[in-house]
């Protein structure tokens, strides 16, 4: 019998609504799930065990009393821990915030404590959001469950890591240039970053204002589809959400690709990308051209400066973005004699290198005399990526590429030389740029037995043909394989 | 050498009082326990957002049309930013490039002199929270400990910068004045400066003359009131004036009025501009005023102080009647409502602005704590141009409709103060006081004019004071053409 824990949210809201099994069954499933998996992975920073017991006994009294608030009642998710949850700690993996508890709840949590979803527990995460490997965190690494001597990838991936190892049924994490689809991709799970604007920002933490976009984590595109849907919508608290209509994401999942014109970016597929990860793509390009869709190369030319500018402008909007950081009001402090002072030796004790780092880039960035040559500079360079994509557009419907240049990388590997970590968004981060929807599509795995993401691109609000299109390669790839972890509890 | 000239600029920040903060839902309100008016965006809490205040914007968009200022169709808003405890996200919102309003004027009159000042541009950007400082003296060098209150946090600010126009404390006081009334006419705010809701930092410098290029400036703040404005400045140009004949040099600094000892204090030394490292707000679309929306603030636009002067004067009240009537809208209003009435409006502008106003102060009360309404005043203006009062009976009628006593007429019937002014019973008793006085009528027929006064006083005896003088006076003049 399969255990509850590795069931799809789909397959577990069939089995809710046919009454075969209870949200308490999901919930105790998954505790003791993280139970055995965690001492391994660490992908937790706070696991809500009596809010979550609660949570899933309101489900069931709901289901009992036949209300239905959509898909993700009664189902277990997890929180990347830089989304603020009203009374539960919120982190953000940072020493600044240990032990902040938010008095409020971001517009996504809130939307899904009213669509009845069991809120498992906040995940790890790089410290603010700024990483790819998790190393960041100031409350240790997580762990990859495919290979615990690995990263789970970052900034999401504690996220990543829950969902892979059955830990959650779903999870939702926060992408500024990568942070969900890389993980995703080294993780072996399905990672997507909506349109920008598409899901409020509103009480996610901030890194970098213009770029970060919360979106799901799901062992199915479908489970994607209906997490999505489970957070999207305006939202009066966030002055760029988005306003107008749009459709259910997960229709139309089955209408395949037959006609679809699908563009491989040619600069992603460079000798910079692993050639496993390269023959990898290029095979599930052609797996897609036999199902019916018309192929083709294209070019970002811009894609290549992309790296480059998204390294200035995060860093500048972040250094004003953690500017509240300062002991003031919340979160810790070291006291001193003047408040400049406080200010200052708090900053320093809170923040970690690599968050420091970033502050220094994008406070230099944007200095009077430096402005236009960095960040105006990555201004242009950003428009300029959004007018390939737009042209690309022109003749396709999605573009793909490899997700990630390597599969996840030996903990440690890269954490003394920024700029190699630094590159492991460099597929990513175009999408962000951009502001469009994006996806990771596990397709396989290397010979060292590492997952391999494949990633779909959509203009803006083109999320149901990115969603098409994603299950026509998940269709298509039959990626089956679970991580040890997640079935050594049957199998030892 | 050519004569000394200050070169003045002002920086006025006005807080709007709109329902809710700029960025938040918080309400808008003073003097509330500290604390108490915040939430997750006005305190910078790690998540929150902001969402511009559709109400505040119309409010900027008000003044800046008031102002005669270009609206930009699209305005962006930047963060500046800074690190001081009050600002909870340490930048604050602001806008630098396209502010919502820029290129505008505002005519002013000096003793009687138009005088036109150049408005550079008109921004948007949010209040900061209060600082208190705690122990000691009370000042940030030497206090234990502050305390801070965040529920001016977030609360909206309109920044209106002039050109460097402006060439002494008086214009300086005028211009202060003028956008005062506007802003309140306006109705965004009340504008007390002394509560800082309206807050003024003069830019000064000096220089030889016309031609000269522009002095080094200093910025003058904790300006409380339109006194402090022009004495401030009238303090800074002499304080140059006096360092750059003794061959000194003028530092460009930031300068702290003193109220109690009449000067300014040097706060710090602005060593090189701060660099604020003004960046586009990432949080917020470019916003959006469009032709139709600004058309409609135009088409409501209330009419301004100097439109209502001008009025006021065609209407026949002299210019500081008229001044005084447009800076008071409560007796502004019931001056319009008595014209509309009937009054003739320099009597109503005479009563209002004198016995009206001394009534209020002798008695520390408002206008409509009293039972004064337009029609009494059109009423009592009528009895007067009829005849039935005399213009002194009329103000002590005045002052008993104030007190609730009831109508002028009510009052002046009461208290016996109607003037007879039937002219063939006054014709009788004319004519019987010359034939009483017939050696003193010769005298007047003779041509001895203060004859006059002594026929009407008769006819005023046998009255009992209650004929009307000026027409008895008329019929004496008319017996001795005969």
């Amino acid at each position: 019998m399969t255990d509850l824990a590795d069931l799809s949210i789909a397959e577990a809201g069939r089995q809710l609504r046919a009454g075969d099994i209870t949200s308490i069954d999901l919930w105790e499933a998954t505790v003791t799930r993280i139970a055995y998996t965690e001492p391994h992975l660490h992908a937790f920073l706070t696991v809500d065990r009596d809010g979550a017991r609660a949570a899933a006994h309101a489900a069931d009294a709901a289901f009992k009393a036949g209300e239905d608030a959509g898909p993700l009642q009664g189902i277990p998710i997890a929180l990347k821990d830089n989304m603020c949850t009203k009374g539960l700690a919120t982190t953000a993996s940072s020493r600044m915030l240990e032990g902040w508890v938010p008095p409020y709840d971001g517009t996504a949590v809130a939307k899904l404590r009213a669509g009845g979803a069991v809120l498992v527990g906040k995940t790890n995460l790089d410290e603010f959001a700024m990483g790819s490997s998790t190393e960041n965190s100031a409350f240790g690494t997580s762990r990859n469950p495919w290979d615990t001597n690995r990263v789970p990838g970052g900034s999401s991936g504690g996220s990543a890591g829950s969902v892979a190892a059955g830990a959650a049924m779903g999870a939702f994490g926060s992408d500024t240039g990568g942070s969900i689809r890389q993980p995703a991709a080294l993780c072996g799970v399905v990672g997507m970053k909506p349109t920008y604007g598409l899901v409020s920002r509103y009480g996610l933490i901030a890194f970098a204002s213009s770029l970060d976009q919360i979106g799901p984590f799901a062992r199915s595109v479908e489970d994607a589809a209906l997490l999505l849907e489970g957070v999207a919508g305006h939202d009066i608290h966030d002055a760029t959400s988005y306003r107008g209509e749009y459709p259910t994401f997960s229709d139309g999942l089955d209408l395949g690709v037959k006609g679809l014109r699908v563009g491989i970016v040619k600069e992603l597929m460079v000798d910079a990308i692993d050639s496993e990860i390269r023959s990898a793509s290029r095979a599930m390009a052609d797996k897609l051209a036999d199902a019916g869709a018309d192929v083709v190369e294209v070019s970002l030319p811009s894609s290549e400066y992309a790296l480059s500018a998204y390294y200035l402008i995060a860093p500048a909007e972040c250094s004003a973005n953690l500017a509240r950081l300062d002991g003031v009001r919340y979160g810790n402090r070291v006291p001193a004699d003047t408040t400049d002072e406080m200010m200052a030796k708090t900053r320093a004790a809170g923040f970690g290198p690599e968050v420091i780092r970033r502050i220094l880039l994008g406070t230099y960035a944007l200095s009077a005399g430096y402005y236009d040559a960095f960040y105006g500079q990555a201004q242009r360079v950003r428009t300029l990526v959004r007018q390939d994509f737009a042209k690309a557009y022109e003749h396709t419907d999605v573009l793909i590429s490899p997700t990630t240049p390597t599969t996840a990388f030996e903990i440690g590997a890269k954490t003394d030389d920024p700029i190699a970590m630094y590159y492991s968004d460099v597929c990513t981060i175009p999408s962000n740029l951009a502001g469009d929807p994006s996806i990771s599509v596990p397709v396989g795995l290397d010979t060292q037995g590492l997952p391999i993401g494949f990633q779909i691109m959509a203009p803006a609000l083109g999320e149901s043909t990115l969603f098409r299109a994603a299950a026509e390669v998940e269709r298509l790839a039959e990626f089956t394989a679970r991580p040890l972890l997640a079935v050594s509890k049957e199998t030892v | 050498m050519a004569e000394w000239e200050a070169v003045i600029g002002i920086e006025t920040h006005v807080e709007l009082q709109t329902k809710s903060k700029m960025f938040c839902g918080c309400a808008v309100a003073f003097g509330e326990a500290p604390n108490t008016n915040t939430c997750p965006v006005c305190l910078a809490l790690p998540g929150a957002i902001p969402v511009p205040n559709e109400e505040a914007i119309e409010g900027i968009v008000k003044i800046g049309t008031a102002l005669d200022s270009t609206i930009n169709k699209d305005s962006l808003f930047y963060r500046k930013n800074y690190f001081y405890p009050d600002l909870p996200k340490n930048y604050q919102i602001s806008q630098y490039t396209f502010p919502v309003c820029e290129f505008g004027k505002l005519d002013i009159m000096v003793d009687g002199e138009p005088f036109t000042v150049g408005i550079t541009r008109v921004h948007m950007e949010e209040d900061t929270g209060k600082s208190r400082h705690v122990g000691e003296g009370g000042r940030i060098h030497d206090a234990s400990h502050s305390l801070l209150d965040f529920n001016r946090s977030g609360v909206p600010l309109v920044e209106v910068v002039t050109e460097p126009d402006i060439r002494t404390a008086e214009q300086a006081r005028a211009y202060g004045a003028e956008l005062q009334r506007i802003v309140r006419t306006l109705g965004v705010s009340d504008a007390r400066l002394e509560e800082g809701s309206m807050r003024f930092d003069a830019n000064v410098s000096v220089r030889r003359g016309p031609d000269a290029e522009f002095g080094t400036r200093t910025e003058t703040k904790n300006v409380n009131s339109l006194r402090s404005l022009q004495r401030a400045i009238t303090f800074e140009i002499d304080r140059q004036i006096r360092v750059l004949e003794e061959g000194g040099e003028i530092i460009q600094e930031t300068r702290h009025w003193n109220e109690g000892k009449g000067v300014t204090i040097s706060m710090r030394i602005k060593e090189e501009s701060e660099d604020y490292r003004y960046f586009q707000e990432p949080d917020m679309l470019p916003l959006e005023i469009d032709e139709e929306w600004q058309q409609r603030v135009k088409a409501n636009q209330p009419e301004l102080p100097a439109q209502k002067r001008a009025r006021y004067v065609g209407l026949g009240t002299d210019t500081h009647t008229a001044e005084l009537l447009a800076d008071d809208p409560a007796l502004g209003g019931l001056f319009d409502e008595a014209v509309g009435a009937g009054a003739d409006a320099k009597q109503a502008g005479i009563w209002l602005t004198q016995e009206v106003v001394a009534y209020l102060r002798r008695e520390e009360k408002t206008l409509s704590a009293t039972a004064l309404s337009a029609e009494h005043v059109a009423e009592l203006a009528t009895m007067v141009a009829a005849g039935d009062l005399s213009s002194t009976a009329s103000k002590d009628v005045l002052n008993g409709v104030l007190a609730g006593e009831g109508t002028p007429r009510e009052i002046a019937e009461s208290r016996d103060l109607i003037q007879i002014s039937d002219s063939g019973f006054l014709d009788t008793e004319v004519d019987a006081v010359i034939a009483d006085n017939a050696g003193a009528f010769e005298k007047l027929v003779a041509g001895d004019m203060k004859m006059i006064g002594f026929f009407v006083g008769q006819v005023m005896k046998r009255t009992g004071g209650k004929a009307d003088p000026r027409l008895v006076s008329e019929m004496v003049r008319t017996k001795v053409q005969g």
